[in-house]
């Protein structure tokens, strides 16, 4: 059995995990909140953009543009957006997974895979197969429009030179604070009725004034519309990775509550036991002196 | 002016303004536009540029950049990448901005190099949008 102080330190050092983990479990719910504040504010503007891009591509036909153009597939792009840190569970773990099975899937059908890599998980992790294109790191943290932006160019201009056919996006779907599931886009081609579909709400009355012609339109906003879709969802996984870390920290803290009782009961008896021991010396001493 | 319409300028981070207004007018893709009560339903592109609005007599002026507008019963629904008030704007920062595109377009020039040249020409832009915002805020 571990000595009395053996069992007293290590209930010692449990505690201060217990603290780490419980400190990490609220910065993920404060930083939570923040995320979903971030996707509140920005899904306003998405459904405006939505409901906007849903009566364009119903007021003409589905004309030539480079973003939208089907071509056939030999190299595929995908976007793989996971968190920069660690610590939140399975989460990226699962995103990488299906990642990793997308593309088996994709070689096996004789395509060439790229890989574009925003977070530091999936770089680490994709590091070794050399297939990545492209990576971001250190952004999840604090990010922007503009980073999106960037992304989103660097990818139309990939696709528009030929360099891929077609791109889709991976990434970490927030359902709810308990539940947060991979989830897989088609990205590029654009298609016209998953931007119809989405915006079923909009009746429009009449026919637009359109200035400058639908055509122009249509070049400015397919861009912005690819911005929309990869800010969106960087926020997803934002608000998912810190939705996993508060579930896995708060598991954390009752697992180290667990050991700590079941040492304290270790040690209670290590020190009855002792108790015992002493108190025999003591009856045989007195034994021994009569 | 009895007739006013519904103003919305919304940018990824949010609602900036939701008001009744009286008239909007906006750098549009062809030059700036005014936008009344009634107007017909429209939808343009819009400019880095300034957004002037009047509500109840009283100007307001934004610094809008990238993006579009939607005009359709008498709503207006402006939708750009950022929005900002006059008083939000770091006028020593825009003015900084502005001598620092200034240069980046003058050396792009001098390179013929198209992809510096329209970074630095939207650079340009946004600078002297906010600078022009930020002085009619004193104006008035």
């Amino acid at each position: 059995m571990a000595s009395l102080k053996d069992v007293k330190m290590k209930i010692g050092g449990v505690k201060k995990t217990a603290q780490i983990t419980k400190a990490m479990n609220m910065v993920a719910a404060a930083k939570l909140r923040g995320a979903q504040q971030k996707m509140e504010d920005f899904r306003s503007y998405a459904e405006k953009f939505n409901a906007a891009m849903g009566n364009l591509s119903s007021a003409m036909d589905s004309g030539a543009f480079p973003l939208m153009e089907k071509r056939e597939v030999k190299t595929v792009e995908i976007l793989v957006v996971t968190s920069d840190r660690g610590l939140c569970g399975s989460f990226n773990a699962h995103i990488l997974k299906m990642a990793d099975k997308l593309m088996a899937a994709l070689e096996a059908q004789g395509k060439k895979v790229t890989l574009v890599c925003v977070g530091k998980k999936c770089i680490s992790h994709f590091r070794k197969t050399g297939k990545i294109r492209q990576r971001y790191a250190d952004l999840m943290g604090t990010f922007q429009m503009f980073n999106a932006r960037t992304i989103a160019q660097d990818i139309a201009g990939n696709f528009l030179s030929g360099d891929s056919d077609e791109v889709r996006i991976v990434y970490g779907k927030f359902k709810s604070v308990a539940v947060q599931r991979p989830a897989e886009l088609m990205f590029l081609p654009i298609q016209p009725d998953a931007v119809a579909t989405t915006t079923a709400t909009s009746s429009s009355a009449g026919s637009y004034i359109y200035e400058p012609s639908t055509e122009e339109i249509m070049e400015v906003l397919l861009p912005l519309y690819m911005n929309v879709m990869v800010y969106h969802a960087m926020l997803e996984v934002s608000a998912s990775e810190h939705a996993a870390r508060m579930s896995a920290m708060d598991n954390a803290t009752n697992a180290c509550k667990d050991i700590i009782h079941s040492l304290t009961l270790i040690y209670n008896k290590a020190r009855q036991a002792g108790i015992t021991a002493e108190l025999m010396d003591i009856v045989g001493g007195a034994e021994a002196l009569k | 002016m009895a007739e006013k319409l519904k103003l919305e300028v919304v940018t990824p981070k949010g609602v900036v303004v939701s008001k009744e207004v009286d008239i909007v007018t906006a750098p549009g893709y062809g030059g700036e536009f005014g936008v009344l009560a009634n107007h017909a339903p429209f939808l343009s592109t819009i400019k880095t540029g300034v957004l002037t609005y009047k509500s109840g007599g009283q100007d307001e002026v934004l610094m809008v950049s990238g993006g579009f507008c939607e005009v359709s019963n008498n709503k207006l629904t402006f939708l750009v990448e950022s929005a900002e008030r006059g008083t939000d704007i770091d006028v020593e920062r825009a003015m900084r901005a502005k001598e620092r595109a200034e240069k980046r377009l003058a050396e792009a020039q001098a390179h013929k190099e198209n992809f510096n040249r329209t970074r630095a020409e939207a650079a340009l832009q946004r600078a002297l949008s906010r600078l022009k915002v930020a002085e009619r805020r004193k104006a008035s």
